[in-house]
């Protein structure tokens, strides 16, 4: 994938002297005693990342931690005080006004916490907002506001007025006023942070659901781990105006970078976190190469290891079935030559790999036996049972 | 040794006059230009009103009541037009509501660029404060001297001692309505692009005109006030009916002529308060709006009105 947005060593200090804070920080002084020698504070420091075509990146970290200071510096509604924004290959705290203007009505839109809608229009006028400033002719932007309004599902609404609509339904007008613009990409600051619980989820699964449909780039703020987790391929955790790591929900929950990382994860549900791939292990388990061991002499492994299970892959490592103990011992029983088939246990049904692990919990919990995991070309990658299960769910408790 | 500190003068009514007379020498040709334009506009306004039949105009009058505030507020203004005529006070009060109008419409022509302005620039707001905070405090009587010293007696100046007495609240309230607009609306509008033209026209002032309409209501109510005591140096209307009583001591005259300018008050104040209410919120459907649902009918419209 290509880097869509490139942030280069972007800085935003507030207050009366921006330069002599800069040095202090170069200096590497923190936060708090540039504040209190200058009564100076740092928004963001030392931003430094790149966002990919397509992704959705969140950006992660409690109020006050710089995050809408950084978002509102990609399309300049926040000067920087230093550094580089790089939007399609143009560095944009170089633009002119007019270039500027220009940008922001092609290339970024943006989604508002509190919806941000003009009481005075309706619907329709509001989804068409951008299109109206960039002077489109009024039938044509209004097409472009109803097809934008489809999508998110309340075309039906747009001759309504803001005021008679539930503050979902508001912030569907937000994001329709953002997509009707065709801008790639999108700043979603804390958009969904208003809205209760259950329409949250509601407006996540709608804005991954778009994704699938027509990728933006989208940049989305949150203070909530759940939802970064949900809609993020990738999030960026803040402290202080710092980002403290970037990387896939899953490294951030297995590797945090410091405590403050790791205090995100309290309450979070890690099942949703791991698909089945991540914890699959060879823990308590023999592989054999069906074509390089019998029946029998599988038996006698496993009683040499002390396992009571097996896991049969051919030479492209695709999983072939599971054998116990038991089952290998009943097949030598009953042939003299004993096929692998016949010790394979009945009841096993392998999971794919990017399975949710909640999907696979049942599984295991009703099973005696441990899940095979395989990959999307059927190839072995490990087994999930009882004792790996709970020790992933116990990491964050 | 005798001397008092306090004793020494510093003579601001000196300079004042003398200001006030050099004015008067060299800026002649302003002052005619100003008195021409406004003289213009007062009579086309008292023209217009006092052209039309009483009976017609208090008709109208009474219909924007009903319809603008509801059908009890019309029956007030049923009563209120009665009185008007029984009292016989009817031209003085179409005279006094054609100057509130036309000082009114100059004073917010003026007002709210400058409120506009205000709200754009902190320096000029800076600025722009005290003389507000100086306008609304001076005594209303002493801009009738500067005023007939320039323009002499009659409407026009009559007229500018108004404006200039009612133009604040206008200016104010544009000011504190565009900054009160929320800072995520216009971050919305540069977001989407918006050239600060753009900001200003489609964002700003649009959320803003709940404040500005209740500056456009307190600036005609401050008018309405204004040009009674403007009677003084000749502007007519009821204040020349609140003057005759007081000069000839017939209280009569003088409460007839009060209950006059109360009555004109409450139609005034009520009926530009409804434009007030933001007309998405509540307030009545603009008239467009009713046309339109009479039309289409839309089975939900409100049965209100």
């Amino acid at each position: 994938m290509q880097d869509k947005v490139v942030v280069k060593d972007l800085y935003k200090i507030f207050g009366p002297e921006p330069d002599r804070a800069l040095e202090l920080l170069d200096q590497g002084l923190s936060k708090e005693e540039i504040f209190e020698q200058t009564r100076t504070t740092v928004g963001v420091q030392k931003a430094d990342f790149s966002i990919r075509e397509g992704e959705v990146f969140v950006v992660m970290g409690l109020s006050g931690s710089g995050k809408s200071t950084l978002v509102r510096m990609l399309n300049r509604l926040i000067e920087p005080t230093r550094g580089q924004v790089i939007v399609d290959g143009v560095d944009i705290t170089q633009m002119s006004k007019q270039e500027l203007i220009t940008m922001r009505r092609r290339s970024m839109s943006m989604v508002f916490q509190s919806f941000a809608l003009m009481p005075h229009k309706s619907v329709g006028e509001n989804a068409a907002f951008g299109l109206e400033v960039s002077g489109m002719p009024k039938a044509e932007r209004r097409e472009r506001a109803l097809q934008a309004l489809d999508t998110v599902g309340l075309a039906v609404n747009a001759d309504s007025y803001p005021d008679e609509l539930s503050g979902g339904m508001k912030q569907r007008v937000g994001l329709a006023r953002a997509l009707a613009t065709d801008a790639p990409i999108l700043l979603m600051d804390e958009a969904f942070s208003a809205l209760d619980p259950l329409i949250r989820t509601e407006m996540q699964d709608e804005l991954v659901r778009l994704q699938t449909t027509q990728a933006h780039t989208i940049v989305f703020i949150s203070h909530d781990l759940d939802e970064a987790i949900r809609i993020g391929d990738r999030i960026a955790i803040m402290e202080g105006g710092a980002i403290v790591q970037i990387g896939t929900p899953e490294d951030i929950v297995t590797n945090p970078a410091n405590d403050y990382v790791r205090s995100f994860f309290y309450g979070v549900d890690v099942s949703k976190v791991f698909s089945a791939g991540d914890i699959a292990s060879d823990r308590a388990i023999t592989v054999f190469e069906r074509t390089g061991v019998n029946v029998r002499a599988a038996l006698a492994q496993l009683h040499d290891r002390g396992h009571s299970l097996g896991i049969v892959i051919d030479s492209d490592r695709h999983y072939r079935g599971m054998v116990s103990v038991n089952s290998l011992a009943d097949a030598g029983r009953d042939s003299e030559h004993p096929h692998w088939e016949d010790a394979f246990l009945k009841q096993i049904q392998p999971a794919s790999a990017d399975t949710e692990l909640s999907e696979v919990l049942s599984q295991v919990t009703s099973n005696e036996f441990p899940v095979p995991i395989v990959d999307t070309e059927g190839r072995y990658r490990g087994i999930v049972d009882k004792t790996v299960l709970l020790q992933t769910l116990d990491k964050t408790t | 040794m005798t001397n008092d500190i306090t004793d020494f003068e510093i003579p601001i009514g000196d300079w004042v006059a003398a200001g006030v007379d050099w004015i008067q020498t060299n800026l002649t040709g302003i002052l005619d230009g100003i008195s021409e334009v406004l003289a213009l506009v007062i009579d086309s306004f008292e023209g217009l009103l006092q052209g039309i039949p009483p009976l017609i105009l208090a008709l109208f009058i009474v219909l924007l009541a009903t319809w603008r505030v509801g059908w009890k507020f019309g029956l007030f203004a049923i009563a209120a037009m009665v009185l008007l005529f029984g009292m016989d006070i009817w031209t003085q009060t179409i005279s006094t509501l054609g100057l509130v109008i036309a000082s009114s419409l100059v004073a917010l022509i003026i007002g709210i660029p400058i409120g506009i302005t205000m709200a754009r620039h902190d320096a000029f707001e800076a600025i722009t404060r005290p003389i507000l905070d100086f306008m609304q405090t001076m005594p209303p009587f002493v801009y009738l001297i500067p005023a007939a010293i320039f323009f002499g007696l009659g409407k026009v100046p009559g007229s500018i001692a108004t404006l200039i007495f009612a133009m604040p609240p206008a200016v104010r309230l544009t000011n504190l309505g565009i900054r009160q607009v929320s800072a995520e609306h216009i971050e919305a509008g540069k977001a989407f692009g918006c050239t600060s033209s753009q900001l200003l026209f489609k964002v700003q002032l649009p959320l803003a005109m709940p404040s500005i309409m209740a500056g456009i209501n307190q600036t005609i109510m401050l008018a309405l006030s204004m040009v009674v005591i403007a009677s003084m140096i000749g502007a007519g209307g009821l204040g020349n009916t609140v003057l005759t009583g007081i000069q000839r001591l017939d209280v009569g005259l003088g409460f007839e002529g009060g209950l006059g300018v109360v009555l004109l008050a409450i139609l005034l104040d009520r009926i530009t308060q409804s434009f007030g209410i933001a007309q998405r919120a509540g307030g009545p459907p603009s008239l467009i709006t009713r046309i339109r649902r009479f039309f289409q009918r839309t089975p939900d419209s409100p049965g209100k009105g």
